[in-house]
């Protein structure tokens, strides 16, 4: 545990030592807004609820967690610190969850940016704050998925932009295959346990659930297997190409 | 003496090309080994493969007793590797960086503090402790990559090219503390410029293609020129042929070469027979003989000539 948090303390401390990070919690935190004021019509809904504001979650994290993961590995091995890193005194799994951890934690702080949206819902009205809560909970397991996934992608290759696009394409998949216009393109031809089970790997269904309010056990265990399957992935992928 | 180092039959294939071929050694403690070899010999993939980055294909090296491939945590903990290049993570500090390997390596807190500022002392770091490494010289960054692998005073330091990239003084520096660590250590360096086995090693492993080509000290090495005790006489151009005309007859000397030199001298080279030339032998036949020679020297070639016949097969013989 104690490697772990030292790596996470230094990746974190990384993630701030540039200006980027305060952009990309800006960018977040204003889309964020925007896009439940104005694409959303916050106010034309009239209801004190923050369901305008968590539908554009996935979309948002398609677009930005990758761009939190994708230095994590490729980085590492772009400027050959993966060398320095991993001879010292850690194991591979020990990096990647301390990487991990410290991209969640960044995410986790440009989410908790947003909580004036839930102060403002509260002042404009009575919301279900357990279900808001259910919603943010969601909402970070949603985006621990969509790193590790990330993190996986920064993991084969020591260019960071594949990393990026190799991200938002593969978590684009995830997202996507919940919607009827892919399920459509499958219920034709396919059989029905095979477009269920598509459909079941959507991140946007389970997510969805979640933003209602409804805690579903299978919901949580599905977002945090899909995380732990992507970095079981991540770190045979960092055992297996280190030299390269 | 105790081994410290251990390679048993250290093997690394990538697909079909063998990097590293059955390699076989055994370090003690106070040995300074030179690694030395051309580029693309599998130096590099060899420290990997001791440092536990890499794993072998076949065979293993073994650090104080602990196994590379079955323990290689225990292993890292025993070493201090200073990767080719030295690597750093350029967005930190000097001293946020040195501090992150100082709680890797299980200190904390006064104790961390302390180790970073001795190390930063030794490698005359204090100056630049506060700047980012990407902003950092080449040699200060070699030095922060050294600072990091004696931080915590490992008995095996692995240094993969530690002078590249150094100016005269810092590499005399770099060397002055090698050569204050190496009583209580095992170091090996892996190089490719010569003057350092001179200066530090007290032992010298080439290898090529994967494979061991030679092993032992600067000396040995030397002694696999087959001119290695010959002798060079510069002296005077008006007394050069009467003086190759006597030196030629001497029993020991195989031929006689001239060069002219600078200033009107001639250099005379003897090469030897079989049984080798002593120089001492030479110089009491040249005052006998009053041969009004200038210099008198052992001129058996230098490292970079071993080297070079080692390498490119020049030399059949392969050290045990």
């Amino acid at each position: 545990m104690r490697y772990i948090r030292i790596i996470t303390k230094r990746e974190l401390a990384a993630y701030f030592s540039t200006p980027v990070a305060f952009v990309f919690i800006a960018i977040f935190v204003g889309l964020t807004g925007a896009l439940t004021f104005y694409v959303g019509r916050f106010f034309d809904r009239d209801q004190a609820s923050l369901d305008g504001f968590f539908a554009y979650h996935p979309w948002l994290y398609l677009l930005l967690v990758p761009a939190v993961s994708m230095r994590l590995w490729a980085e590492e091995r772009k400027s050959g610190t993966i060398e320095q890193l991993l001879t010292l005194p850690v194991t591979t799994t020990q990096a990647v969850l301390g990487k991990f951890i410290a991209a969640w934690l960044f995410c986790g702080i440009a989410l908790a940016l947003t909580t004036p949206m839930w102060v403002t819902v509260n002042i404009l009205g009575e919301p279900d704050n357990g279900a808001i809560a259910i919603g943010y909970l969601g909402s970070f397991l949603m985006a621990g998925a969509y790193l590790a996934i990330g993190i996986c992608m920064s993991a084969l290759t020591r260019n960071q932009i594949i990393a990026f696009i190799a991200g938002s394409l593969v978590c684009f998949l995830f997202t996507m295959s919940g919607i009827d216009l892919v399920l459509g393109a499958f219920r034709d031809w396919a059989p029905v346990a095979l477009v269920e089970t598509i459909a079941s790997f959507s991140f946007l269904s389970r997510f969805q659930s979640l933003t209602r309010g409804v805690v579903e056990l299978r919901d949580i265990v599905f977002l945090t297997s899909i995380t732990t399957f992507w970095l079981f992935a991540t770190v045979l992928f960092v055992d297996a190409k280190k030299a390269g | 003496m105790t081994v410290m180092v251990e390679f048993d039959h250290l093997s690394k294939s990538f697909g079909d090309f063998c990097a590293v071929d059955d390699i076989n050694l055994t370090v003690t403690k106070g040995e300074v080994l030179g690694f030395l070899g051309p580029n693309g010999a599998g130096k590099t993939t060899t420290m990997r493969m001791v440092s536990g980055f890499l794993t072998p294909t076949t065979g293993t090296a073994r650090i104080c007793g602990h196994d590379v491939v079955s323990a290689p945590t225990a292993v890292k903990r025993l070493i201090g590797y200073m990767p080719e290049g030295s690597p750093s993570y350029d967005d930190m500090t000097v001293s946020a960086f040195l501090k992150f390997i100082a709680e890797i390596r299980g200190y904390s807190g006064a104790e961390r503090d302390a180790r970073v500022a001795r190390v930063a002392e030794r490698l005359d770091l204090r100056d630049v402790l506060a700047r980012p490494i990407e902003v950092l010289s080449k040699g200060y960054r070699r030095r922060v990559g050294l600072a990091q692998s004696i931080l915590h005073d490992p008995p095996v330091l692995l240094l993969d090219e530690p002078t590249d990239g150094l100016d005269p003084n810092q590499k005399h520096q770099v060397r002055g503390l090698i050569a204050e660590m190496a009583a209580e250590k095992v170091i090996i360096i892996s190089t490719h410029i010569l003057e350092e086995v001179e200066a530090v090693c007290t032992r010298a492993v080439i290898i090529g293609r994967g494979k061991v080509l030679a092993d032992g000290t600067a000396a040995d090495l030397l002694a696999r020129l087959p001119d290695h005790t010959a002798v060079s006489i510069i002296l005077p151009a008006a007394a050069a042929a009467h003086a190759a005309a006597f030196l030629r007859n001497l029993p020991a000397v195989a031929a006689v070469f001239e060069t002219p030199g600078e200033k009107g001298r001639i250099r005379l080279r003897l090469t030897p027979k079989a049984g080798g030339i002593q120089v001492e032998e030479i110089a009491a036949a040249v005052r006998a003989q009053n041969i009004p020679a200038i210099e008198i020297f052992q001129d058996g070639g230098d490292l970079d000539d071993a080297f070079r016949l080692i390498t490119t097969g020049g030399v059949s013989q392969v050290a045990a």
